[in-house]
């Protein structure tokens, strides 16, 4: 199918303009966070005041904010992250596994109250949530509130079930003589499992790796009900909402801390850039 | 072998036996009111030393069932913690005047009037409606113009497509204090140099609403165009070019073969944005935190304009700090994106029998 020549040139020009509209607000905190908090009333979408220098002084004075603690959120935000995400990679796949290959009444059921419960809004668990995790940790003498255990424990419960969901998918291909042959071997099935299985998941697992972790990295509803607004653990998009609630209409400060809450993302993204995007629609498709 | 094994039994009925111990005696510590600080480990390192003790049992027929269970207890133990009780919870509360941490009586149905002769509420729900109504339109027509779009045969593809995608990363909170600045500070000195109006598109109600709209436009369209995209390059290639030899153009291919080819993709989408609109908080908080007033709404004055049904959930509960009432409507949220799903299942399984 050729284009007329007319035709191309207006479909690009309108790919340019959207482009450029998507951008924009990039644009304006890249843009912004070289000038100064004048400047920046004065002319935000333009060049003036633009200064390396006063990047430096905002970076600096952003990261030093002993409220917002940049380097403490942002270390929190990881170690959340990265823990969560193997943790859902390792029971996911242990259970999907299960799951998969044992058709008995009980891994029927268990594998439709996981479906089912995908349909639970986070609002509708949010408040008993918080009451029970404050009684479990209680009652085991250890907080689950405020701790990166107790959140990482919680994001283990919410992301279980579509993760087990793509897993299952993905397990029902693997052919079961497989197993059989390394049963037969003297393999045991813990070793069948961690061997065989969970080596062949690479593909799928860094499917639902992306998807949790794009959702664990930005979620901001979770932490701020476990952790408290001004509580001594903070996630990376609590700390930017405490650090706005306490600096109004500071733009250099505020998109300051917006640019550095962005960067890690952007980052992965012009890295995996092809995984991510095949990864979002995968776990969308299925 | 034998003596290995013999060994191996031992070691496990040990551990078994220590597990249940440490959990006993973690337990009777608890319920005795000592509060001893070891109480909480001694519970944890004997549930590990049980599923050790287990794992270690030297059986040969149970050993399958031994590691499934042990398999499968980690993901269970956490999602039963983390939902399934605190919805079985939730539903409870609902009925009575729970305040957070604990409740005296049971007052029936009393949140679920109480929060219908709520106007604001009745307005944050129906702003919800009206805004997942436009969103799955709005959504889905952007998203789907610029999979059309990703899938010409134009040089820049690629870098258009990850364009129209970057918003999707960024979180709800962040993004939606750049809009505001975009919205307060951008904006305000374009219109005020067009028309000289002063006033930003964020304190005016009905404009906030629609700033919301564009937004989550901004944000979503991306992701929804990626999945059109993919259902676009299904469509058989032979198909388009037996359709061009007839004659047929541009958009009679568009609308007589590529659209009735992705039907279930369009059916994903719009499902995807319905739900996810529905549960919209993050720009919503972010943007304008529900303010806006709006003069007359059935004899009421209202000071939450832009407030949606999410946001209205949470701050009944944690603002207002009205536990009970907060839950009942958070059981009404769920009801309504149940009924959702529901019809979603029905409508794609038709689908396949069709097919």
């Amino acid at each position: 199918m050729e284009m007329k020549k007319s035709r191309k040139i207006i479909l690009t020009v309108i790919g340019i303009i959207v482009a450029i509209y998507t951008l924009f607000p990039f644009y304006l905190v890249v843009m912004n966070t070289f000038k100064n908090a004048n400047s920046i009333v004065a002319s935000p979408v333009g060049f003036e005041g633009v200064s390396f220098s006063q990047l430096m002084t905002n970076l600096s004075s952003v990261v030093n904010n002993s409220n917002f603690n940049f380097w403490y959120a942002f270390g929190t935000s990881v170690i959340i992250t990265v823990i969560s995400l193997v943790v859902l990679a390792l029971f996911g796949g242990m259970a999907a596994w299960v799951i998969c290959r044992n058709k008995t009444k009980w891994s029927t059921a268990i594998y439709m109250i996981f479906i089912a419960s995908m349909i639970i809004p986070f609002q509708v668990v949010m408040l008993p949530l918080i009451s029970t995790f404050r009684d479990v940790g209680n009652f085991v003498g250890i907080s689950l509130l405020q701790s990166i255990p107790g959140i990482v424990f919680a994001y283990c419960g919410f992301g279980g079930a579509m993760t087990v969901f793509i897993l299952t998918g993905f397990i029902k291909g693997i052919p079961y003589e497989l197993e059989e042959a390394a049963s037969i071997d003297g393999c045991s099935p813990e070793g069948t499992f961690f061997r065989i299985i969970f080596p062949l998941l690479t593909p799928v697992i860094t499917t639902v790796t992306i998807l949790n972790g794009m959702w664990i990295w930005n979620d901001y509803l979770l932490p701020s009900l476990m952790l408290g607004q001004n509580g001594k653990v903070k996630t990376l998009p609590v700390a930017v909402q405490a650090f706005v609630g306490s600096y109004v209409k500071q733009w250099d400060l505020i998109l300051t801390a917006a640019l550095l809450a962005i960067i890690p993302m952007v980052i992965i993204f012009l890295i995996a850039q092809k995984q991510i995007m095949n990864g979002m629609v995968e776990g969308a498709i299925k | 072998m034998s003596e290995n094994s013999s060994s191996r039994k031992m070691l496990s009925l040990v551990l078994l036996a220590a597990g249940v111990a440490g959990m006993v005696v973690s337990l009777v510590m608890d319920f005795s009111g000592g509060g001893s600080p070891v109480r909480g480990p001694l519970l944890i390192i004997g549930a590990i030393a049980f599923l050790i003790g287990l794992y270690l049992f030297p059986t040969v027929e149970h050993h399958r069932g031994i590691i499934n269970f042990i398999f499968l207890f980690p993901l269970l133990f956490t999602f039963a913690v983390t939902v399934i009780i605190p919805l079985l919870l939730g539903i409870f509360y609902s009925f009575t005047d729970w305040n957070g941490i604990k409740f005296t009586g049971f007052i029936g149905l009393t949140n679920y009037t109480t929060m219908f002769k709520d106007p604001a509420f009745i307005w944050s729900v129906l702003l919800t409606f009206l805004f997942v109504v436009f969103n799955m339109v709005l959504v889905n027509l952007v998203g789907f113009s610029l999979a059309l779009l990703c899938t010409s045969k134009l040089k820049g593809v690629n870098f258009f497509r990850a364009a129209y995608f970057l918003p999707n990363l960024i979180g709800g909170i962040v993004l939606g204090y750049i809009w505001q600045f975009a919205f307060n500070n951008v904006l305000v000195q374009i219109t005020a140099a067009i028309s000289g109006h002063q006033n930003s598109v964020l304190a005016n109600t009905k404009t906030a609403f629609m700033a919301i709209i564009v937004v989550y436009i901004w944000q979503y369209a991306g992701y929804i165009m990626l999945i059109y995209v993919t259902g676009l390059t299904t469509v058989p290639k032979d198909v388009l070019e037996a359709s061009q030899i007839d004659g047929a153009n541009a958009w009679t291919t568009l609308m007589k073969i590529k659209v009735p080819m992705i039907a279930s993709t369009i059916t994903i989408c719009t499902f995807l944005t319905l739900t996810s609109a529905f549960k919209q908080f993050d720009v919503n908080m972010a943007l304008t935190n529900g303010t806006g007033s709006v003069t007359d709404f059935f004899g009421s004055y209202l000071t939450n304009g832009t407030q949606m049904l999410a946001l209205n959930i949470y701050n009944t509960a944690i603002s207002k700090n009205n536990y009970a009432l907060g839950q009942a409507k958070a059981v009404l949220f769920f009801i309504i994106l149940a009924c959702v799903s529901i019809i979603q299942v029905r409508i794609s399984n038709k689908k396949e029998v069709e097919m």
